[in-house]
């Protein structure tokens, strides 16, 4: 993605007096649009993507009651039995659904803010938006007399204000003339670290059944979720994804640092509010919708990163492995275990040794 | 080496660098004792200064049969409790305050802390482990546990992200811990999902707290942290020329990998035995190196002794602010240390930009 060779069409090699060496082809359309032509990164997407799909299909598939792929297919494009179709429709295609839409969200919101403060370490988990999403959200479940008829509903709505307040907390206070990625990374961790002293504090002072249920939710779960809980998550993930890919484009010239960017002409400050608010509004609504899954946002993109042998991000292909990350967790989580635990559990069992593998590869191909 | 210098030209505005780091120097160690003397003062028994002061010297003896029944308390209250917390949470607070400057420094990432090796959440598992295979439950026993999960945790990150390499690239360094740390929570979190009585200890072991009833804590823990600080001291300037880069430092004569080892096994001892003695403290090993930052610029001869004086500062006040608003209970002093920190460190950088690495 960061690349200083120049797309060229056939006609301008031929016009230069001495050959270069090999560009990477490109495509020129017009000359407004072109693109370097990078197999790589098409291919990740298009595999993780697959992938993705498999493990929805899969996911739907595998129960108490198994169908088959076509009988899948079938109810989803709305045809099908009777019987498949409630069996679908009731519990797991909720599910499916929200693993693979949380887990876009997620590695989307990731990329994005890894690119913006260039730091590997930087995700909505390390910036405080889950946290500050799990203050409220343990907080209605650790005092149970107060909100216990409204826990249902009321988890994923107070997690989703909880996000989003959070978030706009940080982003104020970091975008003091101008936005700045480290003082926003700093003030991030700074804020990340006072919301966990809050659920701490709640914790130890909660008794141990709410305490237990506190901590289930605090690992993120995919288990039971409502049609309610897909659609809110998955509409306002689909309009933050939306936006985000709109301001795209400039994220790869923020990716080449601010100075270039600024050379290029990018307008640096509006490009940033705009991906971040995106990132923030892609994690809350996912926290809301499973709880603070964690790892998934961090892993994503710096798996996306290897795999695809860019030097950042890109959006669509971390979204599509995040997918596929988290659908293939959940499905571990729900049918391979003999204990059914938590999905957030699964995706850092996982993804935890995956990065360590593709890190140490990284590192003995390069002392080679 | 004139790295002294060479970093902070811009901070020297006004008066030099030199006076501003000797008044710091001045200033962080007369709070140290003024932190001191309130920590002596202030507890749950509420004891009059004097009782205090004599309390400290007075030889107690078992309660009931003392001549002077009040003075014997106030010694018992003072030296089994005040006296060994306040050393803990000066030794803890600046093993974890030097454990992050120096992960900090190696790592050229301003958000490095030593939980990142794995080390808190390897001691964590350790914890968990222990009391769900072996039903161990003293603080004293833990603390072993603490040190091994927390050591092997570090060499296996350590480990890990110099394969194949010479030397540790600091960005695979800090990839390599996060997951590592990430997939050991996960594992603390099964366990403590699977047993209640795992989870009632890991949720204390989270808030992290100083507790100084016992002096053993101490004895078992100081050597290491001392080890430690001695290895970090010795790495700060080979640390210095790391800054430069990797290579500029090997072009300097420099090797590389023997520092980063030194380094790494310093914060390995730093944080191990601060996290096994107090649970997990978060934020501390993050905030401190930036305020000492502030106060010294980069050059890490300076940055270490403020950031082990800051840091003991730092969880010494946590824990008398803990002692002193949820009376007659009290709030664990790791929760202080992010409830009372972050907004101050928030101010610091919203205020006034924070020295970059």
């Amino acid at each position: 993605m960061i690349d200083t060779t120049q797309a060229t069409s056939g006609a301008d090699d031929r016009a230069r007096p001495t050959p270069l060496p090999p560009l990477r082809p490109g495509l020129r359309l017009g000359g407004v649009v072109s693109f370097v032509w990078r197999p790589r990164p098409v291919i990740v997407t298009l595999v993780a993507a697959l992938g993705a799909f498999l493990f929805f299909c899969l996911s739907i598939r595998l129960g108490d009651y198994p169908l088959s792929f076509t009988q899948v297919l079938e109810t989803l494009v709305g045809r099908g039995d009777p019987l498949a179709r409630f069996l679908v429709t009731d519990g797991r295609l909720p599910r499916a659904l929200m693993a693979v839409i949380v887990g876009a969200a997620l590695a989307m919101s990731g990329a994005i803010v890894q690119s913006i403060s260039h730091n590997p370490l930087a995700s909505p988990d390390i910036l405080g938006i889950s946290s500050g999403a799990g203050v409220l959200a343990v907080f209605i479940l650790t005092t149970g007399g107060v909100a216990s008829n409204i826990t249902r509903y009321g988890t994923p709505a107070m997690a989703l204000i909880g996000g989003l307040v959070t978030g706009a907390i940080v982003y104020a206070l970091a975008a003091r003339g101008g936005m700045d990625g480290f003082r926003l990374i700093l003030i991030g961790v700074a804020v990340n670290a006072l919301m966990h002293a809050l659920i701490t504090w709640m914790m130890v002072r909660s008794d141990i059944t709410q305490a237990g249920q506190a901590q289930t939710w605090l690992v993120g779960s995919l288990a039971d979720r409502t049609w309610d809980q897909v659609t809110g998550t998955g509409v306002l993930a689909a309009i933050a994804a939306i936006v985000a890919l709109g301001a795209a484009f400039s994220l790869r010239a923020v990716q080449l640092g601010d100075d270039v960017a600024q050379g290029l002409g990018v307008g640096l400050g509006r490009t940033r509010a705009v991906l971040l608010i995106a990132a923030v509004v892609l994690a809350a609504a996912s926290v809301a919708g499973a709880g603070p899954i964690a790892f998934v946002a961090f892993v994503s993109p710096q798996v996306t990163m290897r795999l695809a042998g860019v030097s950042a991000p890109p959006l669509i292909t971390s979204a599509c492995v995040g997918a596929f990350l988290l659908s293939g967790a959940d499905l571990i989580a729900r049918t391979l275990l003999p204990v059914s635990l938590p999905v957030g559990i699964v995706t850092a069992a996982v993804g935890g040794p995956f990065l360590v593998y593709l890190l140490v590869r990284q590192n003995l191909r390069s002392s080679r | 080496m004139s790295t002294t210098m060479a970093v902070a030209p811009e901070r020297a505005s006004g008066f030099s660098v030199r006076r501003k780091r000797l008044i710091g120097l001045a200033v962080l160690c007369a709070a140290i004792v003024v932190a001191v003397v309130a920590s002596l003062l202030i507890g749950a028994n509420t004891l009059s200064p004097s009782l205090v002061w004599h309390g400290l010297w007075h030889r107690y003896i078992g309660e009931g049969t003392a001549p002077d029944p009040q003075l014997n308390e106030a010694a018992i209250v003072v030296q089994t409790q005040r006296v060994p917390r306040t050393i803990l949470a000066l030794i803890v607070g600046s093993a974890l305050g030097v454990g992050g400057a120096l992960m900090q420094g190696h790592t050229r990432n301003p958000i490095a802390d030593p939980g990142l090796l794995g080390i808190t959440q390897g001691a964590a598992l350790a914890v968990v482990i222990a009391i769900f295979l072996g039903g161990v439950t003293a603080p004293i026993q833990f603390i072993w546990f603490a040190f091994i999960g927390a050591a092997i945790a570090s060499v296996v990150v350590f480990g890990l992200s110099s394969l194949g390499g010479t030397a540790a690239s600091p960005l695979t360094l800090i990839l390599a811990g996060t997951g590592v740390t990430f997939f050991l929570s996960a594992m603390t979190s099964a366990v403590a999902l699977a047993d209640s009585q795992s989870l009632d200890a890991l949720r204390f072991w989270n808030a992290g707290a100083v507790k100084g009833d016992s002096y053993d804590i101490i004895l078992t823990t100081t050597p290491f942290i001392l080890v430690g600080l001695v290895l970090a001291f010795a790495n700060a300037p080979a640390l210095n020329l790391l800054n430069l880069g990797d290579d500029v430092a090997r072009g300097l004569g420099q090797n590389v990998t023997a520092a980063r080892v030194l380094g790494l096994l310093a914060v390995t001892l730093l944080a191990g035995a601060g996290t096994a003695a107090c649970g997990s403290i978060a934020f501390l090993g993050l905030v401190v190196p930036h305020v000492a930052r502030y106060l010294t610029g980069p050059d890490h001869r300076w940055l270490l002794p403020y950031s082990a004086l800051a840091g003991g500062l730092l969880l010494l006040v946590a824990d008398i602010v803990g002692r002193m608003v949820a009376r007659p209970g009290e709030l664990e002093a790791g929760i202080v240390v992010a409830l009372v920190g972050a907004p101050c460190f928030v101010f610091l950088v919203w205020w006034r930009r924070a020295v970059r690495l």
